[in-house]
């Protein structure tokens, strides 16, 4: 299937072929009719989105601006900005925002950086590397919410999880009585992202094993041929070849981390400072049932990830600055 | 190339290849070591979901219990009077429909932002992009409001709705580069040639990118099995989905982990399968796709 | 150009189509279906489980069919208190409790039930103990609330172990004399600790339990002007003998440790004493529990009041929006009749049977002979609980180990993860304290006129 033309070499070649799509071999689109023939097909998708998601955030933003608290009906009414006063002194929301930002960060960097590792030795030829690819896909494949069951009463359970019982069998091959931690109570961050870099350590590889597998075998093959060390080849050939798809990992990880509900709400319930911002706003929702007080909070950390993503997304990434119109 | 090869010494050859294979089967056992314990939690699961739930909360874990189909009996229901096949049809009615419509959707669409790209089309990608930095539950109460109004509450359309929502910009997204995929010598043959958009979308695009548009309705219908917090809101007795389902079992006042585990074991199981059949797809959609 | 275009938008429509068929075919999903149906919201504890196995006989005696939707207790909450705030409609029934009952009647969001039971002479109101039926009145003083069982709190302990070491246990102990004989049974067996006490997070985990012995020890979380007092004495005293009790005498884990986790320590010998919900005693006498018989039960440990049990019972309430309120009637009637317990007792167990909340299931024989060592002591605490007065000085509100006030849930969970932290010692007693304080004095400023 692979003509020269999609072939995946590194290389400037590509840049050039994309930067004529613009303009047909018929000439570039100039009457109005053309222009908008073009943005026919985007037009389904496009309208669908902006009524089914500005529509909400419009809603939710007239709310932040209400005092509104579900459980005493009585006290409905214009708030102006005290809800964002409140967003802004508490302290809670603070470490919620802090938290969040420390777990996305863990959870991608280090998921990126085993996902690296595990595609790397995965690039290789060995026994039963597809069954080995299958059990390491597996635990992205559980449904998030029964995988953070699994964690929470099965594994970190200081009385009847798989840790503290594997310490009890190991100290009893010895004899003596096994330390039992409390995991979840001495550890309860790294616990959380633990769950979280369990499963998506599968997606970052195989993101990166698909890069590690178009990697053009000539230039590896010369690089040999030359003498090159391992190491060498892999710092000057393959990371940089790797560089757009661990953004890509970054990118899309960060996206689902950030909005990651589940594995908190399970394993936690936000107890002992691990509360992230989606938890804390369902709280507010549906535990404080401050409407107004939640819908700012919303509307807080939209416009903050909406200044983070731009800078992020148009500064860092070379993934959509190829084709620059 | 050969020539190179055959160049070398034979000596250094074999000293060097002999140093690879060993380092080579090495890093082979690394591979399985690390696989194992990846899949260690999931087994503890499938093998406790078999086990009786005294069995199950014993410390040290009791391998060599005697199986029992306790978990999946009380799961399917024989003890209690209900069973999940509702709640799995439920699930199994929104990830399908949701990716149906996400992929008629995206399609075009990324046609529109690809092949023959709109101005502006990576402001609109962006745009796309941002939908999903929204925190779903600050979207949900106007949602749920607005659901209450026109009486949608409990109601499979509103979730395929939300779900085609959640999916279609990472499905644009994924679809556009697949589609930037196409040789422009192949489109440009077919415009001199007089072909229509619907028809080079029809019969020149669809079968180059049919890998892409596999794995996008693979990680679609993921995501969509998987939602939790709009079906645990949103619905009640009609339209409650799987993930909903299998939280009823955890109860604060009992055992509950044998259960905990047959459920979580059933309910991923369509996920499961889906994600080893296209393995190969997946691998292919989560990166040369949206890399280019 | 135009030849392809019919075809292929043919083709979408038959896609489009199809998958919308597949959703119409569920109607509006798989689950429930037509026919009178009565739509059922209701935690996951083992009596409801059991009720909903038994729904069948319901459907056979009126014919109407059940839906349930059963949610561990948190999330059972968040959904039902949803539900009857914004009047949804989507059940007809839920199982609330005696703290959200009264003020959700306030806000008129329960249909009042004098009416049915004026009618429905079969159901015996009467029979329904006193301290129950009264928490689940609104400010009117009508009924709106049925409970489904009730409970108290009490002290349960190892007979044999106790026996073991020649200790006894007063009926009406103090929590001195508890804590005492806590030291003295740790470690009486391997791996056995003194004591279990709850410290998860959680205003319904381990508020519920430290806010008893607050009481006892002379606090309380508002006084009558509803000013905070949570760094006052009785309070403080209170907490730091809770906490310092568990953390030299308690269960490991104990910051993670809710009603589940110390059954299964006390069924596993992990655990002496256990001062938690009565409902227990039904789990730790059933016939699967490794310590049926090994069980002795005494009323919870005071120090400056008379009783210091707790009051709660999980109960049935009628959305105001519901338009089934008849039939949603006929299905409480059933379930929290002497007729459902007595069904109970014969197919599933009499040690099964949802109790604390009927004077006839304290004086029915079947159910005595499998709960004599438990049903006194149950009763007791439960007719010696008093949610208007259950400490040593005024209070704003009712409540015994709650304050009946909206906004406790949320500072409530708040409060108590701070007290968690300090059960796990990453931080202080004081400063959980100070923290609490902080949380309630906003509140209270609220009720302050």
């Amino acid at each position: 299937m692979a003509t020269p033309l999609t072939d995946t070499a590194v290389g400037p070649s590509r840049a050039a072929h994309r930067a004529d799509r613009w303009v047909t071999p018929t000439g570039a689109p100039t009457t109005a009719r053309q222009r908008w023939v073009r943005r026919a097909p985007l037009l389904p998708a496009l309208v669908f989105l902006i009524i089914v998601t500005q529509l909400p955030f419009v809603a939710t933003l007239v709310i932040s601006f209400l005092r509104w608290n579900a459980l005493s009906p009585q006290t409905r009414g214009w708030a102006g900005i005290d809800n964002y006063k409140k967003v802004f002194t508490d302290s809670a929301l603070r470490s919620s925002v802090l938290f969040t930002i420390v777990l996305t960060a863990t959870v991608v960097i280090v998921s990126l950086a085993l996902g690296l590792a595990i595609a790397l030795l995965l690039d290789r030829t060995f026994f039963g590397r597809g069954l080995v690819r299958t059990l390491m896909i597996t635990p992205f494949l559980i449904v998030p919410v029964a995988a953070a069951l699994l964690f929470k009463h099965g594994i970190y359970n200081p009385s009847y999880g798989l840790l503290n019982g594997t310490l009890t069998w190991i100290w009893d091959l010895f004899g003596g009585t096994a330390p039992q931690p409390d995991w979840l109570t001495d550890h309860p961050k790294i616990m959380v992202e633990a769950q979280l870099i369990w499963q998506w350590t599968p997606f970052m590889m195989l993101i990166l094993l698909a890069g590690l597998q178009s990697r053009d075998p000539e230039v590896m093959e010369a690089a040999n041929v030359d003498g090159a060390t391992a190491w060498q080849t892999f710092t000057h050939l393959t990371l940089p070849h790797m560089r757009q798809y661990l953004e890509l990992g970054a990118l899309l990880g960060t996206i689902f981390i950030i909005q990651n509900f589940d594995a908190v709400f399970v394993i936690t319930s936000g107890g002992l400072g691990t509360a992230n911002l989606p938890y804390t706003i369902y709280q507010t929702f549906f535990s404080a049932h401050d409407y107004g007080l939640a819908s700012a909070q919303g509307v807080v950390v939209v416009v903050g990830s909406l200044i983070i993503a731009t800078l992020a997304l148009r500064t860092v990434s070379s993934l959509l600055r190829e084709e620059s119109t | 190339m050969t020539t190179a090869v055959a160049d070398r010494p034979v000596a250094a050859t074999t000293t060097r290849t002999r140093k690879r294979r060993t380092s080579g089967v090495l890093l082979g056992l690394l591979a399985w070591v690390i696989g194992v314990i990846f899949i260690i939690p999931v087994l503890w699961m499938v093998l406790t979901s078999f086990h009786s739930e005294a069995d199950a909360g014993t410390n040290p874990p009791s391998i060599n219990a005697p199986l029992t189909l306790d978990g999946y009996r009380d799961f399917f229901g024989s003890s209690t009077g209900t069973n999940p096949w509702p709640y799995l049809a439920n699930s199994a009615t929104a990830s399908v429909s949701s990716t149906i419509i996400v992929l008629l959707l995206a399609f075009p669409a990324a046609y529109a932002l690809s092949i023959r790209p709109v101005r502006k089309w990576s402001d609109v990608l962006f745009f796309f992009l941002s939908t999903k930095m929204l925190p779903l539950v600050a979207g949900l109460l106007p949602i749920y409001l607005f659901a209450q109004k026109v009486h949608m509450l409990d109601n499979i359309f509103l979730l395929i709705i939300l779900y085609t929502t959640m999916n279609l910009p990472i499905a644009v997204w994924m679809l556009r580069s697949f589609l930037a995929e196409v040789p422009p010598a192949i489109l440009e043959a077919a415009a001199i040639d007089g072909a229509g958009v619907v028809y080079t979308m029809r019969k020149i695009i669809t079968p180059i990118a049919v890998p892409g548009i596999a794995s996008t309705a693979l990680i679609c219908f993921i995501f969509s099995w998987n939602e939790l917090l709009f079906a645990r809101v949103l619905t009640g007795v009609t339209a409650q989905t799987a993930p909903v389902f299998l939280t009823s079992f955890v109860t604060s006042q009992g055992l509950f982990l044998a259960k905990v585990c047959a459920a979580a074991t059933v309910v991923s199981i369509p996920v499961v399968v889906a994600g080893f059949a296209a393995q190969d797809k997946l691998v292919q959609g989560l990166s040369l796709g949206a890399v280019k | 150009m135009v030849r392809g275009a019919p075809k292929r938008i043919l083709a979408m429509l038959a896609a489009l189509t199809a998958a919308f068929a597949l959703a119409a075919c569920g109607g509006l999903g798989w689950a429930g279906g037509s026919g009178d149906r009565l739509r059922v919201l209701m935690v996951n504890n083992p009596q409801m489980v059991d009720l909903q196995k038994l729904a069948s006989t319901f459907t056979q005696q009126t014919g109407i069919k059940v839906d349930f939707t059963v949610l561990p207790e948190n999330d059972l909450r968040d959904k039902a208190s949803q539900e009857f705030s914004s009047q949804a409609g989507q059940y007809d029934v839920a199982t609330l409790s005696n703290f959200e009952i009264p003020f959700y009647s306030k806000n008129h969001w329960l249909v009042p039930m004098d009416d049915y039971i004026a009618k429905d002479a079969a159901f015996d109101q009467s029979d329904i103990l006193k301290p129950i039926a009264k928490s689940l009145t609104g400010p009117d003083g009508k009924i709106y609330g049925e409970p489904f069982y009730g409970e108290s709190s009490f002290l349960m302990y190892r007979k044999d172990v106790f026996a073991a070491k020649g200790l006894t246990v007063p009926d009406h102990p103090t929590w001195d004399q508890v804590a005492d004989m806590a030291a003295k049974v740790d470690n009486a067996q391997p791996g056995m600790r003194g004591i279990c006490l709850r410290g998860q997070p959680g205003w319904g985990q381990v508020l519920a339990p430290l806010t008893t012995v607050v009481n006892t020890f002379g606090g309380t979380w508002f006084d009558k002007d509803w000013k905070a007092q949570v760094t006052g004495p009785g309070f403080t005293a209170g907490t730091n003998f809770y906490i310092n009790l568990v953390r030299s005498h308690g269960e490991i884990g104990a910051a993670q440790a809710g009603f589940t986790e110390c059954l299964t320590d006390l069924e596993q010998g992990k655990a002496a004493m256990w001062y938690d919900a009565t409902s227990a005693a039904g789990s730790l006498d059933g016939p699967d529990s490794p310590v049926a018989g090994k069980i002795g039960y005494v009323q919870g440990p005071v120090k400056e009041t008379k009783s210091s049990g707790w009051l709660y019972a999980w109960s049935w309430a009628i959305e105001k929006a519901s338009s089934k309120k008849d039939n949603a009637w006929k299905f409480i009637s059933w379930a929290s009749s002497k007729a459902y317990e007595d069904l109970v007792g014969s197919r599933l167990g009499w040690a099964r049977v949802p109790a604390g909340k009927r004077a006839s299931t304290y004086t029915n024989p079947d159910y005595l002979k499998v709960a004599q060592s438990f049903a006194a002591p149950t009763l007791t605490a439960i007719q010696a609980a008093d949610p208007t007065s259950p400490g040593v000085q005024p209070r704003p509100t009712i409540g015994i180990q709650f304050v009946d006030i909206p906004e406790f849930t949320d500072f409530g969970t708040s409060a108590s993860q701070a007290i968690s932290s300090a059960i796990a010692g990453k931080i202080s007693v004081q400063s959980a304290l100070n923290q609490s304080q902080g949380l309630a004095e906003a509140v209270g400023k609220l009720y302050q006129k």
